[in-house]
């Protein structure tokens, strides 16, 4: 059986290692130290030496670098990482929970049969292993245990800090053929969206609208404030989903990552994939219904309240 | 061909809850269609009306209640649905290996050409499912899809795959697929009364784990929810306080202070 070794493969994109990458490699030595085990770590396609080279850091005991591809593809990830757990029979194997991660760890997990916890904020081991996640979009933490070994863990960015650099991690190159017959998606390309005309990201008072505002119509109060204010408008996910603001205006993982002076968030309810792209805001004001949504969490100033009452009166304030 | 969408009742919080045991207590829990799942249904129907001859298909794991979920994906124009559930699967802890397991026993009775599901579901948020069940049947895959390209009878499927940080992913998938569909890939339509009228009659049929052939060890899990609370807010916000003209004068204030209005 496993020894209590920890197998962490890395996230790169285009040709830089992501930062959760860097993350990932203090999540995984917390748990290999729990575990009484080694940290491996795992880099797959690209440019696996210069990944390895900056990913050795303190903490990380063997890398291993496996060169097959150019840019992430779910079936070389999922063979690749497959064939490490057989060599090297981690009790722990751990990932982000990126985009890409969402693309093949679950088949991973499925192909080896171990059970998988997607989306830790917080990861300990004693006899057992105890996970910590959100549920209800973040309004409540649970703890969830995992009586199995060995299992997978994804984990969350912006939870555990970098490693530092230094150590003295081994690099190794892992012998790895990839069966063709096995592959069945191309990646033919990359494109950049939510171009144009604003870069909300340039702006220093964002006042950013989400599901709160209920209809289309009810956008023109919004408007009616970003003008009294001078501000710059840009909005939670929904409201480009539901076509009523352009992509260039969405803040948040899949969208923009903003860092004005002011962010305000009317309506929104404070989503991790929203938070990730405006936490960096000097200051953040929240306005909202419900005293318990997770905005006010990381909001320096709150309002509890109807933005249909608020904003109204916020726009007499500037003479709007 | 034939698609068959996951479709997932979930649970949402009121915005003051009380927690009992391990999870919110039932009288402050909402259930609806997961927002995912709804996009899931609107590209399968959207499908089916580009195309010739395109059966469509919704599965859900849920009890009686989620019944209500499901009809409003057949108003949508999904022909028909399977329900999974016995009392076996009401008693357990399903993870999302035990969830893939059932999903791909209904999907091995249907053979599909393609499957879509949502991204997550937005009460768990494992975001999971539908890559595992995919492994589970040996089918392709893409994660994260948000725009969709195919016809009835196409070999594969162009897709793109929203990354983080508005960079998009262009792929092509061999069919038979799963698909997780991403919200905004289309605008869900709303039931229409006929499509509602027409929903009471569309077939739901109910399968235990024994009508699929599945034993009862599949949806054993190691994987157990212990505990459920509120996190302690790491908030020192300062809360303006009283009536609204108040709140937005203090709030008027402070954007005076911080430079950003006059
Ligand atoms: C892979 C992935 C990527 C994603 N990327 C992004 C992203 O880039 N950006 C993003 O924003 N989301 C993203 N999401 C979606 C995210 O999970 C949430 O669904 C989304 O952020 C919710 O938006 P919201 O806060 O506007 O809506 P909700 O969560 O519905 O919140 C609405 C809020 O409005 C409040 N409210 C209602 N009425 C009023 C009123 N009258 N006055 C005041 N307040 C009111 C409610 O209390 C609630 O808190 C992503 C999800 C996934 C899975």
């Amino acid at each position: 059986m496993s020894d209590g070794d920890v197998l962490a493969v890395a996230d790169h994109r285009r040709g830089d290692l992501r930062d959760v990458s860097f993350q990932l490699l203090t999540a995984g030595r917390e748990l290999a130290d729990d575990l009484g085990g080694d940290l491996h770590v795992a880099v797959i396609s690209g440019d696996v030496d210069s990944f390895a080279d900056q990913l050795a850091r303190e903490g990380v005991d063997t890398i291993h670098t496996v060169s097959e591809g150019e840019e992430f593809n779910h079936d070389v990830y999922v063979q690749a990482v497959e064939a490490l757990f057989d060599e090297l029979a981690p009790t722990a194997l751990l990932a982000p929970n990126s985009v890409n991660g969402l693309d093949y760890v679950p088949a991973v997990a499925t192909r080896l049969d171990v059970p998988l916890t997607t989306d830790a904020v917080d990861l300990t081991y004693d006899e057992s292993l105890e996970v910590t996640r959100e549920m209800y979009g973040s309004k409540v933490e649970t703890t969830v245990e995992v009586t199995a070994t060995p299992f997978a863990v994804s984990i969350r960015g912006g939870e555990w800090p970098a490693a530092e650099p230094g150590g003295d991690a081994e690099i190794e190159s892992f012998p790895f053929d990839v069966d063709e017959s096995e592959i069945g998606s191309r990646v033919t390309g990359f494109e950049e969206v939510g171009g144009g005309d604003v870069d909300i990201g340039d702006a220093e008072f964002l006042v950013s609208i989400g599901r709160g505002i209920e209809e289309e119509e009810n956008l023109d109060l919004i408007r009616d404030l970003v003008d009294a204010t001078d501000a710059t408008l840009s909005s939670s996910r929904p409201i480009v989903d539901n076509g009523w603001l352009p992509k260039n205006r969405q803040v948040g993982q899949s969208g923009k990552q903003v860092t004005p002076d002011v962010y305000l968030a009317i309506g929104i309810s404070g989503a991790v994939q929203h938070v990730a792209g405006m936490k960096g805001s000097d200051t953040i004001v929240a306005i909202n219904t419900d005293p318990n949504a997770p905005i006010f969490d990381i909001a320096d100033y709150g309002v509890v309240g109807d933005l249909f009452d608020v904003v109204p009166a916020l726009i007499d304030e500037f003479g709007g | 061909m034939k698609i068959l969408v996951t479709v997932k009742e979930v649970a949402e919080a009121a915005d003051d809850f009380e927690i009992e045991g391990d999870d919110i207590a039932e009288r402050y829990l909402e259930y609806d269609l997961n927002e995912w799942d709804d996009y899931a249904v609107e590209a399968a129907v959207q499908l089916q009306e580009a195309g010739e001859d395109v059966e469509t298909v919704s599965v859900t794991i849920g009890p009686e209640r989620s019944e209500e979920t499901i009809r409003m994906a057949l108003a949508k124009g999904i022909d028909r649905a399977v329900r999974v559930w016995d009392d076996d699967i009401a008693g357990a802890d399903l993870d999302v290996a035990a969830r893939a397991r059932l999903l791909a026993a209904v999907a091995e009775e249907e053979e599909p050409d393609l499957i879509l599901t949502g991204v997550q579901a937005n009460d768990t948020g494992f975001g999971a499912t539908g890559v595992a069940l995919a492994e589970e049947l040996g089918y392709e895959w893409a994660a994260v899809v948000n725009h969709l390209d195919m016809e009835a009878g196409d070999p594969a499927a162009a897709v793109r795959r929203e990354l983080e940080g508005g960079v998009e992913e262009l792929t092509e998938v061999d069919l038979p697929a799963v698909l997780t569909i991403q919200t905004g890939i289309n605008e869900p339509r709303y039931a229409s009364l006929r499509g509602i009228r027409r929903a009471q009659s569309k077939e739901i049929a109910p399968k235990a784990l024994s009508d699929l052939g599945v034993d009862e060890s599949v949806i054993d899990s190691p994987i157990r929810r212990t505990a459920m609370y509120e996190p302690e807010t790491e908030s020192d916000a300062t809360y303006f306080e009283g009536d609204p003209e108040d709140q937005a004068s203090e709030l008027a204030d402070l954007l005076r202070e911080k430079g950003v209005a006059q």
